[in-house]
Parts: structure tokens; C-alpha cells; sequence
């Protein structure tokens, strides 16, 4: 194909600071937040940098024509290598549509561009009385588009739930170069609900230009509260009891010690280091609600063994811990030189034997396995600490994690809680999907995108077509049975 | 479409000061550095972010980058090192040790021009080398600026013809008279709380000697002998920024030699980029056999002033300011040693004083040392974006406490047309001071 002739048409789009074309550049498009296992192997032929939803549809007609992916980009702060060019082509980065176009707190949403950072949206509507409730972790550094793909979780999820509860409306390009709007202000949008097939779909179906975004009044009163236990055992009975009170914490978090040594090193947040593990909670309402539920919160953590429970009294205080919780992941870089995160979802109720299994594969792997996570909706973080420089460790940490996602799989839980599947889980989706569910997804992403152009090769099981998959799924059938498959 | 081909490897990591290959690892390219970046926020280009050019580093050590790849050489040139980055990295990268690692690798194994070798040797051995060197050239300047030449050349085009416009904009004011480090000595206030010696510097003992004359001031009303003590000299800081750890471990033994004293309580720094260096002498002197264990004791003993003041508490109630000013934050002091409440708190304790903050006051001004000489382009669009923001405060005043910053600061709103003065933090304290009432009848500065 002619490179060049593709080189002076992008250029046209985008100018000349918008084309990234020298492979050594492009080596720094090889990699998002994903372990190296997945990033680092995969270089696009050509990033584009565009700055509005035509010039978009100019470069998605172009791939048309030339018949070469695209594969969407924000911060590259993904976890599951979603946004890797594992077939090359072009890259398509959405951080310079960064524009906030409007804020209508009277009828409560606002439209952004999908290059927006997440928490600066929340900044920016802040003064005036409302927030943007999803927040995951990476909410410094990624944008809002990059979480309508994944359908992201974090903290605040436990009350306000996840991204998909909070888009209203999307522009979105689709293979075909077509740019449509799917849903609107208004609560119930007649037809077949697109936005709700497009959030979480991580780039394989079209390119976000534009988000309308549902905006959430800010709670008048917030509370924090730090509770240490001395086991994760206790901890868990804790949570337990906490949702079985009726009382809703805004967010329920859990870090065992590893991570709390690990997060303290950083910050020096306050977290207690002697504790097995520490709840944070935080409870968010009418001032006096929240300060009732405060109290009926620390005392059941201390009739569950809380050894101590600590509230944040100040908003630096609470900034303080959360900046810890929300920092963890990458606080691991001081506790060993790679890790690996699982993101997996059980029962709550299933959460206190999950906690043990975790512990006994850590033993039997020889894998040093940190735990922090949102234990109010049984969404669990194991970050599996290794040195990869050590031959055979990458090998026992990608066992130790099917290992981990199928006895959560097996409690009835499922593969992903919020980080989405990308390149990393595309062949776990055979654990808990059978050939029908696959094929309905897959006669999905076909009407949309029949020559399999957006992000190929992620979500699906690699080398997917309905028949390959009924092996895939025997296989995975004998895996769990213990059978050798032949 | 096949992938362009990459240009071969032959130049890797080697020699001396190579990055240390566990502090490349230890970056998980999580991202977060990404919104704090001067530069990333400037170009949104990836490479242009901490990650990328940590990536970069990484693709070097692993031999699937050259090191002389002009790309590589742009981007360890375009960061300002202001380690920004480092103040939010949850892995605890050391990100300005191997950016410097790796500026020293392309000073050893990049050919350099005649002018590049002529400019290194007048700046850093000639004028910084020793300091008595460099005050008589700011005395020729100082003859330069009084005299009307400096109109004269200005008017005459002389300087757009020799390529001098921009250094002659950035050009300090010299001051009447310099502070210098020839042993004399302040002793305190009132009630004496302890002695500190004052590290002199640079530019800061000619252009900002006042900013000396009122730390002075400031540290013995609140009772503090302070020592001017001979042999100190360059602090290094900008000899290790840009890829000549030689000449700063040079400058780092002799200023240990002079200031280690054991009837000194703490090495007092008003020039954050000074004080951050000084703080890093152990790593600098890690390897040097005689000097290590000393280089240790040294740095513990250094603060910035600002960093000694609020530690210690004002024993002086400052007198009231009504003032509204806006505080800039100095990189070195803010990421480097992560000083940023005690600047506030400082100057919260003066009455009536007002401060506004300034959206974006952690992102660098552009000064970054000699970056603004060197990136000419990338540092005047942060200089815009930042006096922007400051302005925008309606403050009468913006305070910070480093000279780069203040230099940088003030060309830019001398080219604005803009009134608003610069002040060292330092400054307002002694300000407030002088409109309180002396406690102690023997404290102005009357040593000499």
C-alpha cells in the first residue's frame, strides 16, 4: 500500500503537527498503563492527533478506503491494553478534543469532548454545586472518553454506580465515516438504546466525538472515616455488616498491609502500618444522616475488631487518604519492579473466602500478592507483585491469575469489575460466556463494523469466529473439570 | 502498509554517569505524571511527557533506540527538569536523576560544536568556577546597564545583529552593592535561638543582594546568628541540570569543605534551585570514597530559608501588610523538596496581608536555570501561560523565592508593560517586619 500517498491525505486532515509518522517516535505509542506482558510489542504505523469530530470522520473514511484499523486513544491510562495498535495502522489519540463545550447544571448535564481529563471536569463544575460522578483511580490523568469505552468503575461507584449511569447522550463516528448522536437530556430516549450499546465497548464499535455527561449534585455533608482491622477477614465481616445495616457508604475501600506500607512510603496519608487492614469509608448525604450513620459505621467496625476508627477531619485529611487509596496501583512500583493486576468481581457475601483463596494461591505461587480494592461491590484488586527480569515469574503470575478469575468466575462473579478486557482478558471471555452470548456480540460488532476496522483483535477471543469459540469454550470446560484437553 | 523502517542502534548507555536501569524500570507508565507536565500539557505529544521520555530512556537501554537519535537528544533538551512529575509519581521514579544521567551521556558521546564547547567553558568553569570571576563580570555589566551602552546598543540594533536581543531582555539588573561570603557575621536578635550559615550563590549575591540583606534581617530578628562564611562558592545546580555531574561534584567538595562546620546549625538557602542541589549531594558524592559520608551530614543540615523558618516558628510577630499578592511556586522548592505549605503558612502569618492563588501555580514559569536561554520558544509560552494566571489574581504583588523564577517573572511583565513588582518571599517577611515595632534595639543591620 502507499504509504505516502496516506501520509499527504492525513496530513491534509490534521496538519502537520497532528501526523506522528517517524518509528522512532512511535515508540512511545507502544505501550498504556497495561503490564509489559501486553505493552511494548506493538507500534502503530502512524499516530493522528486530531482536534474536532470532522476531522474524525476524515480519517475514519481514509482507513475506509484504505482498508487499515484504527484504534482509539486517551491517556493511554488503560489497564487491560485496550489501547494498543496490536494490528498497527493508525492510532487515533482523542486528548487534543479536549474542549468542555457545555455546563447546564439546570437540567443537570453537561457535553463535553472526549479528550477531557476526568477530574478537571469535576473541578470545573465544582463552584457550581455539581460533580461528575464516576472516579476511577486514574481520574487525574484520564479522560472522560477513554472511561464511556471502558465503562469505568472507581470508588464512588458503590453509591452512584458506573460510568454507563452517568452518559446521557454520544457523537459518535461510526466505521462506516457516518457521525450520529444516540440519546439526549432527556431521562428515557425512545428506539433500540445505542449510547447503552456503545458505553463499554472499547473503541470496537465507533469513536466518541462528543459526550453529554449527567451531572450529580454535590452532597451537602461528606465524611471519611479510617478504620484499621487486624486481618482482611475482619475487615470483610466489617463491610458485611456495614450494607447489611442499610446504611450505603458513597464509597467502601479495602487495603491490606502490603499496599498500606506501600501507599504510606509515597504519601505518609496517616493510614495506620501495624493494621492488617484498613476499611476507608465514606458516607455522603444530609449533614445530619451522614454524621447518624458515622457513628453506626464505627461501631460496627469495632464490633467486628476495628482496633481503631479515625475520622478525617478536615478536607485535607480526606484528600490526604484518598490520594492514598487512589495512588495504590502505582505505589507498587516501591514494593518490586512489575505487577500485575487483576480486576475481577464476586458476591459480597463470597468476598471473606475469596480473601482466603487469593492467599493460599499467593503461598502456592510463591507470589507476593497485594490487595486493595472496593469491597463494597465485591470488586477485587489482587495486584500480583514479580520482578520480570526473574525467568519464570511471568509465567506463574499469568497462572496465578487464571487461577484467581476462576474461582471468582466459579462463585459467580464475573472478569472484569471496571478496567474493561481489551487485549488482556480477550480469552478469558470464554470462562464465563458460551458460543451463543459471543456470537450475539459478535453479530453486533459485525453490523457496525464489518470489516472489523475499529480496535480489532481486543474483546473477542483472539483468533474469534463462532466455530473457534465452541473450542475455546470445551476447552475452558476441560480446564475447569481438571481434564486434559487433547 | 509496512512500518517505516527504524534508524539502527549504534550508540548505546555507556562510559560514565549511565541511568540507572532499576530507576527506568520502577516506571509502571501509569500515566499520572501526564497533566503535570509543562511540556506534554504544551505539545500533547507523547513523547514530550515524563513516561514517554522515560520510555524513550528504556528503548535506549534495551538497544532498540540509538542514543544519539536527534529525537532523544530533543526531548532530554526540552524538559525543563523541573520534576514536577516526580511530586505526583506513586512508583517514587527518581526521574531528574536519570534525565540528568542522561544529558551527561550525550555530552560525553554526542559531538559538540566549537561555540557549544566555548559557552560551556565560559559559563560553567570561567564565571561559576570561581565566583570572584563572576561578580567582576557583573560588575562590567552593571558599567554595561548604568552607563547608556546598554540603550545605546539596544538602539543602534548592535544586539539583534549579534543574536543578543533575547539574553539582553532576560538580563538582571545588577545591584549597587553585592553580599558576599568574606566571613563577616550578624549575630541575633534578642533572645538567641541558634547560628546558621548563609549559602551566598550567584546571582543572588549580585542581582538580588537585597533579597541576602533581608534574609539577614529576617533570620537574626527571629535569633539567629548568621555567618557569612568564606570559600563557599556555585552551588553546581546548574552544572549537574545540564549533563556535567564532574564540575558540579567539584563545586559540591568545596562548599561541603567550607560550610561543614560543627558550630553551624543549618546551611540557610533563599535560592530554591541552590537549596535542592545542596539537598542532593550525597547522591552526587555517592560514589567518591572521601566524601560520601560527609556529603550525607552536609545536606542534612541544609535548608531553604522559607523550609528553616516555618520549622522553626517566627519568635518576631510580623507588623501588618495590607497587601493582596499571589504566590508562584518555584519548581525546586515545590517538587524538588515538596515545600509547599510552609510558603503559605509563612505568609498567612503576616495581618492583613491577602493571598490570592493563581490557578496552575505548580506548573514551571519556563526559567528552569538556563532553559529560557536554551528554549528560547518553549519558554516563553509557559512564561505567558503563567503570567496569565498570576495576573488574573489582580494581586499587587507575585512572590516567589528562587532568582530563576524571579528573573524570568520579571522580563516578562518588563515586556508587558505590566507595574506589578516580583518579590522573594523573603521580601514581604521583611517588609512586615519593618512595619512592626523593633523588640530589640540592636537589630538592624548595622554590621557593616
Amino acid at each position: 500500500m502507499d504509504r505516502q500517498a496516506l501520509r499527504e491525505r492525513l496530513l491534509r486532515i490534521v496538519g502537520p503537527d497532528g501526523v506522528i509518522d517517524d518509528p522512532d517516535e512511535l515508540l512511545v505509542y507502544e505501550y498504556d498503563a497495561s503490564d509489559e506482558v501486553f505493552a511494548g510489542h506493538h507500534r502503530p504505523e502512524v499516530t493522528v492527533l486530531p482536534r474536532t469530530a470532522e476531522q474524525v470522520q476524515e480519517i475514519v473514511k481514509l482507513a475506509n478506503g484504505f482498508g487499515i484499523p484504527v484504534t482509539p486513544r486517551g491517556a493511554g491510562t488503560g489497564l487491560a491494553g485496550a489501547a494498543l495498535a496490536v494490528r498497527g495502522g493508525i492510532l487515533l489519540v482523542m486528548t487534543r478534543m479536549n474542549r468542555v463545550l457545555e455546563i447546564n447544571e439546570r437540567d443537570g448535564y453537561a457535553i463535553v469532548e472526549p479528550g477531557v481529563i476526568n477530574l478537571e471536569l469535576s473541578q470545573l463544575t465544582q463552584p457550581r454545586g455539581y460533580f461528575f460522578a464516576p472516579d476511577p483511580a486514574s481520574q487525574r490523568a484520564c479522560t472522560i472518553g477513554g472511561n464511556v469505552a471502558n465503562n469505568s468503575g472507581g470508588p464512588h461507584c458503590l453509591k452512584y454506580g458506573v460510568t454507563s449511569n452517568h452518559i446521557l447522550g454520544l457523537e459518535v463516528v461510526l466505521p462506516s465515516g457516518e457521525r450520529i448522536w444516540t440519546g439526549g437530556p432527556a431521562p428515557e430516549s425512545p428506539g433500540v438504546d445505542l449510547t447503552g450499546v456503545l458505553v463499554g465497548s472499547e473503541g470496537t464499535l465507533g469513536i466518541v466525538t462528543k459526550v453529554m455527561v449527567r451531572l450529580t449534585r454535590l452532597p451537602e455533608a461528606v465524611n471519611v472515616l479510617l478504620a484499621a482491622f487486624p486481618d482482611l477477614e475482619s475487615a470483610s465481616q466489617a463491610t458485611s455488616a456495614i450494607i447489611a445495616a442499610g446504611i450505603l457508604p458513597a464509597a467502601l475501600e479495602m487495603m491490606d498491609q502490603l499496599t498500606i506500607k506501600a501507599v504510606e512510603a509515597a504519601f505518609h496519608a496517616g493510614y495506620p502500618e501495624d493494621a492488617g487492614a484498613v476499611l476507608l469509608i465514606e458516607l455522603d448525604g444530609l449533614a445530619e444522616i451522614v454524621a447518624e450513620s458515622a457513628e453506626r459505621v464505627a461501631e460496627l467496625c469495632r464490633q467486628c475488631g476495628a482496633t481503631e476508627v479515625r475520622v478525617a477531619r478536615t478536607p485535607r485529611e480526606r484528600e490526604l487518604l484518598w490520594l492514598g487509596r487512589k495512588s495504590a496501583f502505582g505505589a507498587m512500583g516501591r514494593l518490586s519492579p512489575n505487577y500485575y493486576l487483576v480486576d475481577t468481581t464476586v458476591p459480597r457475601t463470597k468476598l471473606p473466602p475469596t480473601m482466603r483463596t487469593v492467599e493460599e494461591l499467593s503461598r502456592e505461587y510463591r507470589l507476593r500478592i497485594a490487595n486493595v480494592f472496593h469491597a463494597g461491590d465485591g470488586n477485587l484488586h489482587p495486584l500480583i507483585l514479580f520482578d520480570r527480569l526473574v525467568p519464570g515469574e511471568i509465567e506463574r503470575v499469568l497462572r496465578c491469575t487464571t487461577d484467581i478469575l476462576q474461582y471468582c468466575v466459579d462463585v459467580g462473579g464475573t472478569l472484569s469489575g471496571e478496567h474493561g478486557i481489551g487485549l488482556e482478558k480477550r480469552d478469558y471471555m470464554t470462562l464465563i460466556f458460551t458460543t451463543d452470548d459471543l456470537c450475539a456480540m459478535a453479530g453486533l460488532k459485525r453490523s457496525f463494523d464489518p470489516r472489523e476496522l475499529f480496535n480489532p483483535d481486543k474483546v473477542f477471543p483472539s483468533g474469534f469466529s463462532c466455530g473457534e469459540v465452541n473450542a475455546l469454550r470445551q476447552q475452558a470446560l476441560a480446564q475447569r473439570l481438571g481434564i486434559e484437553f487433547v | 502498509m509496512a512500518v517505516a523502517q527504524a534508524r539502527p542502534v549504534l550508540h548505546r548507555f555507556r562510559g560514565q554517569e549511565i541511568p540507572d536501569f532499576d530507576v527506568i524500570r520502577s516506571c509502571v507508565h501509569c500515566g499520572f505524571c501526564l497533566p503535570v507536565c509543562p511540556t506534554y500539557r504544551v505539545t500533547g505529544r507523547e513523547r514530550s511527557s515524563p513516561r514517554g521520555r522515560i520510555w524513550l530512556m528504556k528503548s535506549i537501554a534495551e538497544g532498540r533506540l540509538d542514543l544519539l537519535d536527534p529525537l532523544f537528544e530533543e526531548e532530554m533538551t526540552l524538559c525543563l527538569d523541573c520534576r514536577a512529575c516526580e511530586a505526583v509519581c506513586p512508583s517514587g521514579v527518581r526521574y531528574g536523576e536519570i534525565l540528568e544521567a542522561s544529558r551527561a551521556q550525550l555530552v560525553q558521546h554526542r559531538p559538540q560544536t566549537a561555540k557549544e564547547r566555548f559557552l560551556r567553558f565560559l559559563g560553567f568553569q570561567v564565571l561559576l568556577g570561581d565566583l570572584r570571576r563572576f561578580r567582576a563580570a557583573n560588575r562590567l555589566l552593571r558599567l554595561y546597564q548604568r552607563s547608556g551602552l546598554r540603550s545605546l546598543a539596544r538602539r543602534s540594533g548592535l544586539l539583534r545583529l549579534l543574536g543578543m536581543e533575547h539574553a539582553d531582555r532576560l538580563m538582571p539588573e545588577i545591584n549597587d552593592r553585592f553580599v558576599v561570603a568574606d566571613g563577616s557575621f550578624y549575630p541575633a536578635a534578642g533572645e538567641r535561638r541558634g547560628r546558621v550559615a548563609l549559602f551566598v550563590g550567584c546571582v543572588m549575591s549580585t542581582s538580588y543582594a537585597h533579597v541576602h540583606e533581608a534574609t539577614i534581617r529576617v533570620l537574626t530578628r527571629n535569633g539567629f546568628d548568621v555567618a557569612l562564611i568564606d570559600g563557599q562558592g556555585c552551588c553546581g545546580a546548574l552544572h549537574v541540570h545540564s549533563g556535567d555531574p564532574e564540575s558540579g561534584r567539584r563545586l559540591a567538595r568545596r562548599n561541603i569543605d567550607a560550610l561543614d562546620s560543627p558550630y553551624i546549625d543549618a546551611v540557610i538557602v533563599n535560592a530554591a534551585g541552590c537549596s535542592a542541589v545542596l539537598k542532593e549531594y550525597p547522591h552526587l558524592l555517592r560514589d567518591d570514597h572521601d566524601y560520601a559520608e560527609r556529603a550525607r551530614a552536609f545536606s542534612a543540615k541544609v535548608r531553604d530559608v522559607i523550609e528553616f523558618l516555618a520549622e522553626r516558628g517566627l519568635s518576631a510577630q510580623p507588623g501588618p501588610l495590607p497587601m493582596r499578592v499571589t504566590y508562584q511556586e518555584p519548581c525546586h522548592l515545590a517538587h524538588a523538596q515538596r515545600i509547599t505549605r510552609q510558603p503559605r503558612a509563612l505568609l498567612e502569618a503576616i495581618p492583613e496581608l491577602k493571598l490570592v492563588e493563581m490557578a496552575e501555580s505548580a506548573l514551571c514559569c519556563g526559567s528552569a536555570g538556563i532553559y529560557n536561554l536554551l528554549r528560547p520558544e518553549m519558554a516563553s509560552t509557559l512564561l505567558e501561560r503563567k503570567l496569565d494566571n498570576a495576573l488574573a489574581t489582580g494581586a499587587e504583588a507575585i512572590v516567589s523565592a528562587n532568582p530563576g523564577c524571579m528573573l524570568q517573572l520579571q522580563a516578562g511583565l518588563r515586556a508587558r508593560g505590566e507595574r506589578v513588582p516580583v518579590l522573594h518571599l523573603i521580601e514581604v517577611l521583611d517588609r512586615a517586619y519593618a512595619a512592626a515595632p523593633a523588640s530589640h534595639p540592636a537589630e538592624a543591620l548595622a554590621a557593616d
